[in-house]
Parts: C-alpha cells; structure tokens; sequence
C-alpha cells in the first residue's frame, strides 16, 4: 500500500509535473488511478457519465440491414501464440475459458458451455478512438449470465479480462453486469471471425473499441485493481490511454 | 500602476471577461494541436454514422496518417475541453444573466440599417475609412456578429458534436445522434467547425494587429486603455 501510494505520486509527477499538487485521482474504490491533470479530468469524465448513465441506459442497437459492409480490423487479427494455433486448427474444440476469482465454482467454460447459455444478438456501433466506427451484430452470452452461473461473491468488485495477446483490462461491476457486455462468439450471423477475435471477444458497447478486448482467454473476479500492473486498470492505460473509454 | 482614479484611461473589460478570455484562448490553442493529432489517425471525413479507411470518404483530407498521435491527443483534448467548457460555461451564465451578452454584444438597432452594415462591410474591406471603427465607444456590427457566432453557434456547436462522438454520452442521450445526423456526421461537423473557429482567431489576431494592437493588448491584460484618439 505504502508503494503503491508512492508509486502514485511518480506517475502524477511524470503527468505535466502537476501530481504532487492533485495526488492520484481514483476513479472508483480500490480502482486504478492515474494523477496529474489528465487524472483529474479522466475522474471528471468518469463522474459525469456515471451520473448520466446512473439509469443504465443501452447504447443505440440497429437492425440487420444497418450491418457496415467495411468493418476494420485493427492490432492483432491472428494471434501467434502456439496454443491458440493448434486449438484453431481443431475449430477450437479444445479451447476453454477460466472464469476465477472471486467466484464460488471456479469453472473453465467450453465454446458449446457458452453457446448453451442464452444468447443475447446485438447490432451495435463500434466507436475506435482513431476515429472510424462501423455498425457489427454481435451473439453471444451477457457477461452477468456467466458471472452469476459461477456465482460471483460479493466481495467481488472488478472483473479483470485477459486476452490471448497479452491486452489485458478491468471492468468495474457497473459496466461489467450491463445488459449489453456480452461475450460475443459470433458475428453477423456466423461465426466468429478471427480477425475479429474468434472464439470470443468482449463486447462493451457504451465505451470506446478498446474496451471490447478479442481472443479473451481469461476472466477473473477481483475485489480490487489498483495492485495490478502498474495500478492503471488495464494495459492501454500504462500506454497513457485512459482506462474509463466513454469520451 | 494603472488605479481606478486614473483619468487618462478608461476602463474596458472587468477582469471575469479578461481571465475568461485568456482561460479559454489557452484552451483553445491546446484543443486545436491535441484536435489536430487525433485527426491524424484518420484524415477523412464521412457523412452518417459509419466510415472507415477503406470505406467510401466525402473529403480525404490532404495530411499524413499517424497512428501514434491519439493517446496524448486525447489526453490534451479533453482536459483542455474540460477548461474550455467550464471557462465558457460560467462566461456564457455571467454574460447572460448580467446582461452583457445583448448590452456589448447584440448590434445596436442603428447598426442594423442596411446603410451601416453595407458601410462597415465597405470600411473592413478597406474600400472607405469606418467611422465606427476609429471611434472604438463600441464593437462595430461585424465584430458584434462575429463574436455572437462564436459564443452562441460555434462553442456550442462544437461541444455537442464532440459530445456526439461519445459512446458514453450518446447512450443517455441518442437524440444527439438524430441532432447531427450520425456518429460521422458529427466527427465531420466538428472539424468544420474547428475550421471555422481557426478562421475567426486568424482574423481576430489579424484585428488585433491592425488596429493598435498595444493599446488592445493592454485592454485585455489589464482591463484599462487609453482614452480613443490618444496613442497608448
């Protein structure tokens, strides 16, 4: 803890120089912080939306025909890590997810566990903070489905999501338990594609693309993030992103 | 030291107009360098809610891709975007509810007539001395007009739409997109926007450079100047 604040200082420092006066701004309890100005106005930003979306409103959902003929695909689009390949080549067959933590049955959920669950379709703008967005359909099971089949304790308060690429981030339960936060294994009708994160990949619809991690390999109910990494809740953070991506 | 005694100069902005005006200039010149980096990441302009590299542009803007530039852009954008807003939010409430919005802003009923504004036009375009220009006891109605545009079109303008880029904010509040006209549309009328905030600073500085620009200087620094027709 004592490092920790400590290390929060350092960042706020290397921040415009303005930490030592602000302090690190913590979003939520036991969240990731980042200080200088840029973590006074990320906290800002996080304030105001989380009051504008007190109600927990759904982001705008199309139908079909709205479906983006030209949808990117940006980072990785095919992941070289040896085990992800020999699972591809069996139609991932083999593949199973970890879902841990604090959760009461610790469970390593196959493709079909997943697609036994019910399906929620969702077609969706995808918003990259590069500029472009594209209109998707996204199937698969809301996050909360599988988060209560494990039976999240209730001491949880983040869910932390790593990928097959090493991205990694964390959600706190506001977004993560949202009726549109779905592991989605297909897309537009069909499978998955790879390029676009098969098996699955999270979606997030009501912040930015980067939120919305591929090849998710991992998920983990945590009580706090700010002893993760470098304490900045996900690994586009330590890149100087910031961690809530609503704006 | 300039008191308020001084008889030889007059007073010209309070000193909320002032901390306001050079609060938000900052804000300005960051949100248009951190803007401008952002765009770099995608130089095109859509019309709608979709668009992409290799989808259809209504404008390829002629500016080097550079990926790299968003993580600080963003960053400076939105902290500057947050001084701007609060600065011009409590500058657009005091002027508003003091009155000085339509008292030193709106265009006098005489600066209406045809005849005036044809001969203010006539006078900024150098083709005849401006009587109203040299007299300096008011903004002239071009100035009047053009910072209205600002203050109620432009900065306006510009927060709803890059609000309309938020996937946050547009979750509350979807009219924003039926407002613009889609995610794109939006991106596409904040740049035009920027563009046209560019064009108004350019010509104000121009303005400013023009017409003594010490005594203008010393206006908007210390809130007093020289009465007109004496050099500061």
């Amino acid at each position: 803890m004592r490092d920790l604040s400590r290390r929060r200082l350092l960042l706020g420092a290397s921040t415009l120089g303005a930490g030592t006066l602000l302090g690190g701004c913590e979003f939520v309890e036991n969240g990731p912080s980042r200080g200088g100005l840029y973590g006074l106005s990320d906290t800002l930003t996080f304030a105001t939306q989380r009051f504008l979306l007190r109600d927990q409103p759904l982001a705008r959902e199309f139908s079909a025909d709205a479906i983006s003929a030209v949808f990117p695909t940006i980072n990785t689009t095919d992941p070289d890590d040896p085990a992800y390949r020999r699972s591809k080549a069996q139609g991932f067959s083999d593949w199973r997810l970890p879902v841990r933590g604090l959760v009461e049955r610790p469970a390593a959920l196959s493709l079909s566990d997943l697609k036994a669950m019910p399906a929620r379709t969702q077609v969706t703008l995808h918003a990259c903070e590069q500029g472009w967005s594209a209109i998707g359909g996204w199937t698969g099971v809301r996050l909360s489905h599988v988060l209560a089949s494990v039976g999240l304790k209730p001491e949880a308060r983040f869910i932390v999501i790593r990928s097959v690429d090493g991205w990694w981030d964390s959600y706190d339960l506001f977004d993560a338990l949202h009726p549109q936060t779905i592991l989605a294994y297909g897309m537009n009708g069909g499978d998955l594609p790879i390029a676009h994160g098969a098996p699955v990949r999270l979606r997030v619809e009501r912040q930015l693309g980067y939120k919305s991690l591929k090849y998710v390999s991992d998920i983990e109910a945590v009580a706090r993030v700010d002893g993760l990494g470098q304490g900045r809740g996900s690994m586009v953070s330590e890149l100087g992103f910031s961690w809530y991506a609503g704006l | 030291m300039l008191g308020a005694g001084d008889t030889r100069t007059r007073p010209r902005h309070p000193l909320w107009v002032r901390a306001a005006h050079w609060i938000n200039a900052a804000a300005f010149l960051a949100l248009a360098v951190s803007g401008t980096a952002i765009l770099l990441a995608l130089p095109r302009l859509f019309w709608g809610e979709t668009g992409a590299n290799d989808a259809p542009a209504w404008i390829v803007l002629p500016l080097p891709v550079d990926l790299e530039r968003t993580g600080w852009g963003r960053n400076l954008h939105f902290v500057s975007a947050w001084v701007f807003v609060i600065t011009g939010g409590l500058y657009g409430l005091a002027s508003l509810l003091g009155g000085r919005l339509y008292r030193r802003l709106l265009p006098d009923r005489d600066q209406w007539h045809p005849r005036h504004l044809a001969d203010e036009v006539r006078g900024h375009l150098g083709l005849s001395a401006s009587d109203e220009a040299a007299s300096g006891r008011r903004y002239n109605a071009l100035q009047k007009l053009a910072y209205l545009a600002v203050i109620v079109v432009l900065a306006p303008t510009m927060l709803l739409s890059g609000l309309t880029m938020s996937p946050g904010v547009t979750s509350a509040y979807p009219e924003l997109f039926t407002l613009f006209g889609g995610r794109q549309s939006a991106r596409t009328i904040h740049f035009l926007s920027a563009v046209l905030l560019v064009g108004f600073l350019v010509i104000h500085v121009w303005q400013v450079l023009a017409h003594h620009p010490v005594r203008l200087m010393r206006g908007m620094i210390t809130g007093r100047s020289a009465p007109w027709g004496e050099e500061a």
